[in-house]
């Protein structure tokens, strides 16, 4: 243990204080100077799957989709050099760095030091003579053209001219007529990339580095270079770059923040929408939640299908709709896909961590909430439940028309509620590589042991997924945790009320505060001022009314602001804008008024 | 340590595979039964008054398992180009016996000979969703065209252990060109948008090698005399040895029988062919 030198000093007093800054002065340079073992850090933090022989079989490596690298190749994805050919020490050095998104691959950046992170790189390179030739050549890449709307749609042509569809499927989620079909060099069914996903590519989901993907290919995988065509004039540079910003805009342009609430909108006027389509939908913001795989109750499952869901709610203060939209290529069971289904079970082994099925499973997905709310945080345990504290989940398959409520009492022992207790329909639709599925439920549905959603309040809330085709079932699938479900309150009737009562009565103090001002003055103002009502008022009346009016004013300012911020915060932004412009009005009538009041009731002006 | 990492795979050392401009003259160099490119005579180390040759038979006995049709429905086009149902081409059986897609070539006995690469360019078609051919023969270094005649997108995805590799993306009607500097039986390339193409080369530092047609003859020109090992390789029933005698002015018969117990053979790739350089000579220390 490391005590820190501050601390030392007031423990021990300064002697030991001292004696130790001055070794650490003595010590450091020599720690320094000493070599930093490439293969003793190596061995330390790679090897559990990349094995000590570099040949990628490393203890752990059997439970994992895509494997770890086989050193001994020397093939690498993520290169600024040509197809084929070695990757720079810096290209090895940033997968170290960042890892490879979408893989088992950490980054290690704020684990190792650099010194360690360049001797891994040096002993990556003595696991293949490949290394030992001249170092490779870095291409030189292009400056990035403008992302424009011409610049995207000109890279929607050449995706179609290119054909990057046959894999990657029309709208990029990954569900091309080849997609089933595909393996990387080493033998192992391989996904081609969900391109509405950036934050999953390898070697990084920028602009720059989509097109540095295209220009290099990933070797080691399907995924070509095409950098080839544009030397053969079948497509400019600019058209690549074009493709590269198309490619980008398939994703969005945040990558999604992990948020916990997933807010339900009370609509007025009329009831939840009833299909997947309805276009209530576009309105309503969807939020992302990150699922991994259920590695903690055997049989567990490493290699999940489903990266996230994205979720929407609304709510008419009688029923739910929650829609789940997520990346799925294909509809489970799948002939075309029962191949590639056999080669992911085979690949996964025997074992607790091998797929227990058959290929022919379906799509799952499962909504979980409590039974019960309980005043404090405390929730069921997140893999449905636990024998102390049930769980109430909604499952919908592929291959049943509608959703099944049942109760879990831990992952896997879901029992349906009966028929007369199922109170959860679901409408699904699959369509270029994505699934979205509508669940409706009574807000109170009578049912003894459904929870009644209450309105106002947060209520727990999991997901569940699993691919068939990815050979998924059982307790073999991807699973989130907690986050929280919100259904907002009705609008109060005051905010659509109170703006233009305020606007009234900022309107009459102001025609008052006016009409005073121009009846002590004389000119032009004073002629339309006659038009209005007089008051003869002593100066300290009009004194204390203006500074009561400003004050008013200010007060009512502040009032709208307290609105803005509760509109911003509950996620209504018109509402919210529209109370900071009401502020903003108020607070500017309001120190006009006392700043008049001042100037027009000074003693120092002698009034006529 | 390094000594443990080295030994996973019998490889050998890049250098000095590159067929080197020979010395000598006359003329020489074998002929290539897959159509690939001619040596320049000019250059060729053997002296072509004292050569022989061998020829001969690669057959096939025992029932050869059925080839299955190749779906092509997805793809208008290339079903076009068939006029009847495609079927893979794994194992391929003339009437007579005769074993088709037989890579041979001469494994060990040239060494010392530094053969100059050839100039012409061996084409490979991608023709109806169909490597054409599906098994072909090339020297280290030629130059090989990669054809695409279908104008709709293939991946060449090679995977070689000895070279490195690449993986080219052809949207349209177009051509590639590459080459692999050292010798190596086989590389196995790949589409990947069309998962029943593969194409295997062979990769031999000498012109001395030949591919199978469906009647099986096979048949290398030219060798000097000496004492040979020939090699026949087939990509389900693995690979045959056989050692030959050439002669002056003579004919030495090539005689392979692959059959159908062979089926679980182990079937080499990516094997290194200079035996120049056996395996462990490779220094494994960067330094």
């Amino acid at each position: 243990m490391r005590i820190p030198l501050p601390l030392l000093c007031a423990w021990r007093g300064p002697a030991a204080c001292v004696a130790v800054a001055l070794s650490m002065v003595v010590l450091t340079p020599v720690s320094a100077e000493a070599q930093v073992d490439g293969e003793a850090v190596y061995n330390e933090w790679c090897a559990g799957c990349h094995g000590e022989d570099g040949t990628g079989n490393g203890v752990a490596a059997h439970t994992m989709l895509p494997r770890p690298r086989d050193f001994t190749l020397a093939l690498y994805q993520v290169r600024t050099t040509t197809t084929g050919a070695l990757p720079t020490d810096a290209d090895m050095l940033k997968v170290i760095d960042e890892g490879m998104p979408g893989t088992a691959m950490p980054g290690w950046e704020d684990v190792l030091t650099q010194e360690e992170r360049l001797a891994l790189v040096d002993h990556l390179k003595t696991f293949s003579r490949f290394f030992q030739g001249d170092a490779p050549e870095q291409l030189e890449f292009s400056s990035a053209t403008r992302g424009t709307d011409e610049a995207i749609a000109s890279g929607q042509e050449v995706y179609q001219t290119v054909e990057c569809w046959r894999c990657h499927g029309q709208q990029g989620r990954g569900d091309g007529e080849s997609a089933p079909t595909l393996n990387d060099d080493t033998g192992f069914p391989i996904y081609a990339a969900d391109l509405t996903e950036n934050w999953t590519f390898n070697g990084g989901g920028s602009v720059e580095e989509i097109y540095r993907v295209l220009r290099t290919g990933l070797d080691g995988t399907p995924m070509p270079t095409f950098a080839d065509i544009v030397d053969a004039g079948v497509i400019t540079d600019e058209q690549l770059w074009g493709l590269a910003h198309y490619v980008r805009s398939l994703s969005p342009e945040e990558t999604p923040e992990v948020r916990e609430v997933v807010s339900a909108r009370r609509i007025t006027g009329a009831t939840v929408p009833e299909t997947v389509s309805d276009e209530a939908w576009q309105d309503v913001e969807p939020i992302y939640v990150p699922l991994v795989g259920q590695i903690v109750v055997k049989p567990r499952w490493f290699n999940p299908r489903v990266g996230g869901v994205w979720v929407q709610a609304l709510h008419d203060g009688q029923e739910l709709a929650l829609l789940v939209s997520w990346t799925d290529p294909s509809l489970s069971p799948d002939p075309e896909w029962a191949d590639f289904a056999q080669q992911i079970i085979e690949s996964m082994g025997p074992g607790d961590e091998g797929a227990a099925t058959a290929p022919g499973e379906p799509d799952q997905l499962v909504v979980q909430l409590p039974t019960t709310l309980s005043d404090g945080m405390e929730r069921p345990y997140f893999l449905q439940g636990d024998a102390r504290r049930p769980t109430n989940t909604w499952t919908w398959q592929s291959d049943v028309s509608d959703a099944v409520e049942s109760i879990a009492r831990g992952m896997g022992t879901a029992v349906p509620q009966p028929d007369g207790e199922q109170h959860v329909t679901a409408e699904a639709r699959h369509s270029d590589g994505e699934w979205k599925v509508l669940f409706r439920r009574s807000l109170d549905t009578g049912g003894a042991e459904d929870l009644v959603l209450p309105v106002g309040q947060t209520v727990p809330v999991a997901f569940q997924a699993w691919d068939g085709d990815n050979g998924e079932s059982g307790n073999q699938g991807a699973v989130s945790t907690w986050y929280f479900l919100f259904l907002e309150q009705p609008t109060p009737i005051s905010v659509y009320v109170a703006p233009p009562i305020a606007l009234v009565l900022t309107l009459l103090f102001g025609l008052l505060v006016i009409r005073q001002a121009q009846s002590a003055t004389s000119g032009a103002g004073a002629e339309a001022a006659r038009r209005l009502p007089r008051f003869r008022l002593t100066k300290s009346v009009e004194r204390a009314f203006g500074t009561g009016v400003g004050v008013a004013w200010l007060g009512m300012a502040y009032g709208a602001y307290r609105n803005a911020s509760l509109g911003w915060d509950a996620g209504h932004s018109d509402l919210g804008f529209w109370w900071t412009v009401i502020a903003g009005l108020l607070a500017i009538a309001g120190f006009s008024a006392l700043i008049g009041t001042w100037i027009h009731t000074r003693p120092s002006e002698g009034r006529r | 340590m390094i000594d443990r990492l080295w030994n996973k795979r019998g490889v050998a050392v890049t250098t000095a595979l590159v067929a080197a401009i020979g010395c000598g003259g006359g003329e020489g160099g074998g002929s290539d039964a897959s159509g690939g490119g001619e040596s320049t005579a000019a250059t060729s180390p053997v002296d072509p008054a004292t050569v022989g040759h061998a020829s001969g038979m690669v057959t096939f006995t025992g029932m050869a398992p059925t080839m299955a049709e190749i779906d092509m429905s997805t793809e208008a086009t290339c079903a076009a180009k068939h006029s009847m149902a495609p079927t893979e081409e794994t194992v391929v059986v003339g009437d007579g016996g005769g074993l088709a897609n037989v890579f041979v070539y001469v494994k060990e006995g040239i060494e010392s000979l530094d053969f100059p690469t050839p100039s012409g360019a061996v084409v490979i078609d991608q023709d109806g969703c169909t490597y054409r051919p599906h098994v072909i023969g090339v020297q280290a270094g030629q130059e090989f065209t990669l054809r695409n005649s279908d104008g709709l997108l293939h991946n060449i995805n090679a995977s070689p252990t000895e070279n490195r590799g690449f993986n080219v993306s052809q949207p349209v009607i177009m051509e590639t060109n590459r080459s692999f500097p050292t010798a190596e039986v086989m590389v196995p390339v790949r589409c990947d948008v069309h998962g029943w193409m593969s194409l295997y080369i062979g990769v031999v530092d000498h012109p001395y090698f030949a591919v199978t047609g469906p009647d099986g003859s096979v048949s290398v020109q030219g060798l000097p005399p000496g004492d040979y090992v020939v090699e026949a390789w087939h990509e389900v029933y693995g690979t045959i040895t056989q050692s030959i005698t050439i002669a002056t002015g003579q004919t030495a018969e090539l005689s392979f029988e692959f059959n159908s117990d062979m089926a679980a053979a182990h079937v080499p790739l990516g094997e290194p062919t200079d035996l120049m350089h056996p395996e462990g000579h490779r220094t494994a220390d960067p330094q």
